[in-house]
C-alpha cells in the first residue's frame, strides 16, 4: 500500500477513535449540569448518586478524546502538510479559535469541577460545570465550521494555489455549517442517551434498584425519545443540503448512477463499480425522488455524471458511502423502536422503570452504543463521500498528502491500531465495572456528608 | 493594521513571541507533571496516589499549551510546520504515543479494577518517560538544524536523557512544593540527584549550538553582545549555586522556602529559553527558513492576533484561578 492509502487509513483510524468521546462528552456535559441543577432544585439525593457516577464517566471519555485530539492535530503536520500549506489562511484561524475559546476553558475548569467541589462554593463548581459544557460545545462548533467549509467552502479566493480569507462571515457560516452542527449535537446527545440508558439498564438487570438508576434511565430513554425525529428531520434538511451542494456525494449514498426522473429508493444492493451499476438491488419505486424532490417524477443526479471526459472519477468510492449510509439510517431506526416502545412501557400504568419488560431492558444494554454506530457511519459517509476531495473543488486528498516513507506511515499505523483497540476494550470494561462496582453499592452510594468530617473520601478517585 | 508599520514585519514577530511564549510555558508546566511520572518508579504505592493527586487538576491543562504551540506553528507559520514534523516523523509518533499513554492512566489506575493498577502505573510510567525522551530527542535534532547524521543522533540521545532529568528535576521541586512529610524529602533527594542533568543539559546546549552553527557563534561572541549577554550565563550560574545551597537545607522544619527550588527553576528554564530563542532568532527552521518567509498571510494572522489579546489574559486568569484553588499541600483528589 502507498503512502497515500496508508496516511488516509491512520487520519482515519485515528479521528474515528477520537470521535467516539468528545461525542460523549459533548451532551454528557449539559445531562450533568442538569443532574446537578435537578439536585439544587429538589434536594433528592437520587441526582447525586447520578452525578456521582457520570461523572466518572465524564472523566475517562474526557482524557481519551484529549489524548487522541492533540495525536490528530500534529497529524496535519506530518500527514498532511498540503492541507495547512494550500488552505491554511482559512483553517488556521479556525483551529486556532477552537484552542483558545475552547480547549484552555474545558480542561482549565475541568480540574475544578471533577476535584473541586469541596474546595470551592457550590455556585463557582456549578459555574465551572457549566463551562466546560460550553467549552466542549464550542469545540464542536469550531471543528464543525472548519469541516463544513471543507465540504461547501466560501468567503476566500485563489491566488497561485493559496486560498486567502475574503469574508469571514461566509467562511464561519458557510452553507453546511448550521445543518452539519445540529445534525452533530443531536447525535452527541442521543449518543448519551442510549448510553445512559443502557449503562443503567446493565446496573438493573444486575439488580441495582436505587432510584439513582431508575432517575438515568428515564433521563436516558426520555432524551432518546425526544431527539431522535428532531435527528430524522435534521438528518433529511442535511441531505438535502447535500443535494445542493455535492450532488455526487448524495449520488452514491442512494446507490444511483444515471441522472433521471423516478429513482427507486434502494433498500438493498451490491453497487458495482466495475459495471457501473447495482447487483442484487431492492428498491422502492420512486423512493429517492420522493424524499430528495418531493415528486415522483423529480431528477436525481447520479454518478455517472461525475467521470471526466478521460475517464477519470471524480466522486467517491460508492460501495462504503453507500453502507455507511444505510448502517446510520438502520441504526436510527433502531433507536426510534427502542425509545419510544420504552417511554411506552414506562409511562402505561405510570409504572416507571418497574413497567419496563425485560427483553427492552436486555437490548438496551448493547444499544448503549448505538450512538457510536450511528456517528461513525454517519461521519464515513460524509467524509468518505467527499473524496477525492480534501476540500471540495479546491484541493484534493492526494496533493495534500506528506512526502514519508510508506513502511514509516504503516509502522506507526499499526502501533497506533493497537494502542486504540486496547484503549477501547479498556474504556469499555471500566464503564461495565464501574456500573458493577456502584451497583454493590461501593463508594458510589454513599450520600453527602452532613459535615466535612464525615466526608468520605476515596484516594484519587 | 499600518499602525506598527508594515504588518508583514511585525506579526510574524508577535507570532514568534507568542510561540515561544507557549512553548515556554508548555515545557514549565507539563515539564513537572511530566517529570512526575518520570519519578514514579522510585515512589512508594501510597506515595504515587499522592504525586498524581498533586498533578490531577493541573495536567490537561499544562498539555493544553503544547496543543497552543502547535496550533501556532501549523496557523502562523504553516511551511516551518510541514518541514518540522515531517522531518521529526518517528519522534512526534513516540511522543503521541506517550502522551496518550499517561493521559489515559491518570483515568484508568483510579478506575479501573485495583488488580490492574499496578499495569495503568506502569503505563503512566512509560508514557511519561517516551514524551520526555521524544522531547528532548527532537530539541536536540531542531538545534542540529535538523539533518540526519551519527553525530546529530549521538547529540539527540544525549539532550533526550538529558530533558528528561531536567523534568524530573523540575517535577521534584514541584514536589518539595505540593507535598510533606516522608515524601518531601524523598523529593528533596530526587533534586539533588537530578540537578546535574539541568546543568549538563544546558551546558550541552549552550556548548554545541555556537559550535555548529557560525552564525549563532558570531551572535554571542562578537563585542559588545558577549557583555552585554553575560548576565544570562552568570543568572544561570547564580540560580544553580543558589538551587544546590537551598537542596542542602529543605525541608525546613517549618517548611519555609520550600516554594523556593520551584520557583529557581522556573527562573532557570525561561533563563535558559531565552538564549535559544536568541540563537534560533529569525530561523524557525534552523538555517533555512526565518520567520518572515514562514508566516501566513497578514490578513489571516491579524484576525488570530486580536482574538488572542481577548483571550489569552483570560486563559491565563482562569489558569491562575486553577492553581489558586488547589493550592498548598495535596491531598488525597476526591471528586465528592
Amino acid at each position: 500500500m502507498d503512502t497515500l492509502i496508508l496516511s488516509r487509513i491512520q487520519f482515519g483510524a485515528n479521528i474515528s477513535f477520537h470521535i467516539l468521546f468528545p461525542t460523549i462528552t459533548i451532551a454528557l456535559g449539559w445531562v450533568l449540569l442538569f443532574f446537578k441543577l435537578r439536585f439544587a432544585r429538589t434536594g433528592d439525593q437520587k441526582w447525586v448518586e447520578a452525578y456521582r457516577f457520570w461523572v466518572k464517566v465524564f472523566a475517562l471519555s474526557f482524557a481519551m478524546g484529549v489524548v487522541s485530539g492533540i495525536t490528530m492535530s500534529f497529524q496535519f503536520g506530518t500527514n498532511w502538510p498540503g492541507f495547512m500549506e494550500s488552505v491554511g489562511n482559512i483553517a488556521g484561524p479556525l483551529l486556532a479559535y477552537e484552542v483558545m475559546t475552547a480547549f484552555f476553558l474545558e480542561a482549565v475548569f475541568l480540574g475544578i469541577m471533577l476535584f473541586g467541589m469541596s474546595k470551592v462554593p457550590s455556585w463557582l463548581h456549578t459555574l465551572s460545570t457549566f463551562l466546560v459544557a460550553f467549552g466542549t460545545t464550542m469545540s464542536a462548533f469550531w471543528i464543525l465550521v472548519l469541516n463544513s467549509w471543507m465540504h461547501t467552502p466560501a468567503g476566500f479566493e485563489m491566488r497561485d494555489g493559496v486560498a486567502f480569507a475574503t469574508d469571514w462571515w461566509a467562511i464561519i457560516f458557510n452553507p453546511s455549517m448550521p445543518y452539519r452542527l445540529v445534525h452533530m449535537l443531536l447525535a452527541s446527545g442521543l449518543t448519551v442517551a442510549f448510553l445512559l440508558a443502557g449503562l443503567s439498564a446493565f446496573r438493573w438487570l444486575i439488580g441495582d434498584r436505587s432510584n439513582g438508576v431508575r432517575a438515568t434511565l428515564k433521563t436516558g430513554m426520555t432524551l432518546g425519545a425526544v431527539l431522535i425525529p428532531l435527528q430524522i428531520i435534521a438528518g433529511d434538511f442535511h441531505g438535502l443540503n447535500t443535494l445542493e451542494h455535492q450532488p455526487q456525494k448524495v449520488a452514491a449514498m442512494e446507490g444511483n448512477w444515471e441522472t433521471g426522473p423516478n429513482v427507486p429508493l434502494i433498500l438493498f444492493a451490491i453497487p458495482n463499480e466495475e459495471t457501473r451499476s447495482n447487483d442484487f438491488e431492492i428498491g422502492i419505486p420512486n423512493g429517492a425522488s420522493l424524499i430528495l424532490k418531493h415528486s415522483l417524477d423529480g431528477v436525481v443526479p447520479g454518478l455517472n455524471d461525475f467521470v471526466a471526459e478521460d475517464g477519470t472519477v471524480m466522486h467517491p468510492p460508492v460501495a462504503p458511502v453507500f453502507y455507511s449510509f444505510r448502517i446510520m439510517v438502520a441504526t436510527g431506526m433502531a433507536m426510534l423502536l427502542l425509545s419510544w416502545s420504552a417511554v411506552f412501557f414506562m409511562a402505561r400504568k405510570k409504572r416507571g422503570v418497574e413497567g419496563l419488560p425485560k427483553p427492552l431492558l436486555w437490548a438496551m444494554v448493547p444499544m448503549a452504543f448505538s450512538g457510536w454506530v450511528a456517528t461513525l457511519a454517519g461521519w464515513y459517509t460524509t467524509e468518505i463521500g467527499r473524496q477525492p476531495w480534501l476540500v471540495q473543488g479546491v484541493l484534493t486528498t492526494e496533493a495534500a498528502v506528506a512526502d514519508v516513507p510508506a513502511p514509516m506511515v504503516a509502522s506507526t499505523l499499526i502501533v497506533y491500531l493497537v494502542i486504540y483497540a486496547a484503549l477501547l476494550a479498556a474504556y469499555i470494561g471500566v464503564l461495565f465495572y464501574l456500573a458493577r462496582k456502584s451497583t454493590k453499592g461501593e463508594p458510589l452510594g454513599t450520600r453527602i456528608p452532613a459535615s466535612a468530617q464525615a466526608q468520605v473520601t476515596v484516594a484519587a478517585e | 493594521m499600518d499602525l506598527f508599520g508594515d504588518p508583514a514585519t511585525w506579526l510574524p514577530l508577535a507570532f514568534a513571541a507568542l510561540l515561544g511564549l507557549s512553548i515556554l510555558i508548555y515545557v514549565v508546566l507539563d515539564g513537572f507533571d511530566l517529570g512526575v511520572g518520570v519519578l514514579f518508579p522510585f515512589a512508594a504505592p501510597d506515595e504515587k496516589d499522592r504525586m498524581v493527586a498533586s498533578i490531577g487538576p493541573f495536567w490537561d491543562a499544562n498539555e493544553t499549551w503544547l496543543v497552543l504551540a502547535i496550533g501556532i506553528l501549523l496557523v502562523a507559520f504553516p511551511s516551518a510546520h510541514g518541514t518540522i514534523l515531517t522531518a521529526l516523523y518517528l519522534p512526534v509518533a513516540v511522543m503521541l504515543v506517550g502522551l496518550i499513554l499517561r493521559g489515559v492512566s491518570f483515568e484508568f489506575r483510579a478506575k479501573a479494577p485495583i488488580r490492574h493498577k499496578g499495569a495503568w502505573d506502569a503505563a503512566f510510567y512509560i508514557g511519561s518517560m517516551m514524551t520526555s525522551l521524544s522531547q528532548g530527542y527532537m530539541l536536540g535534532m531542531y538545534i542540529m538544524g535538523l539533518e540526519v547524521t551519527a553525530f546529530t543522533l549521538a547529540f539527540s540521545a544525549v539532550t533526550a536523557v538529558f530533558l528528561t532529568v531536567a523534568y524530573s528535576f523540575i517535577g521534584a521541586t514541584w514536589l518539595i512544593l505540593k507535598t510533606d512529610g516522608a515524601l518531601q524529602l524523598k523529593a528533596v533527594q530526587w533534586s539533588k540527584g537530578g540537578i546535574w542533568g539541568v546543568v549538563l543539559g544546558m551546558g550541552a546546549v549552550s556548548l554545541a549550538s555556537p559550535l555548529v552553527s557560525e552564525r549563532i557563534f558570531d551572535k554571542w561572541f562578537s563585542m559588545p553582545e558577549f557583555f552585554l549577554l553575560l548576565p544570562l550565563p552568570l543568572m544561570s550560574g547564580a540560580l544553580i549555586v543558589l538551587l544546590w545551597l537551598a537542596l542542602r537545607r529543605l525541608p525546613t522544619s517549618d517548611d519555609s522556602f520550600a516554594w523556593f527550588p520551584f520557583a529557581a527553576t522556573i527562573v532557570l528554564f525561561v533563563l535558559g529559553f531565552f538564549g535559544m530563542a536568541y540563537s534560533f532568532y529569525p530561523f524557525i527552521v534552523p538555517e533555512q527558513l526565518t520567520i518572515y518567509e514562514a508566516a501566513s498571510a497578514p490578513e489571516s494572522l491579524f484576525i488570530i492576533l486580536i482574538g488572542t489579546l481577548f483571550v489569552l489574559p483570560m486563559i491565563l486568569g482562569y489558569t491562575a484561578l486553577a492553581y489558586t484553588v488547589f493550592r498548598g499541600k495535596a491531598t488525597a483528589l476526591s471528586y465528592e
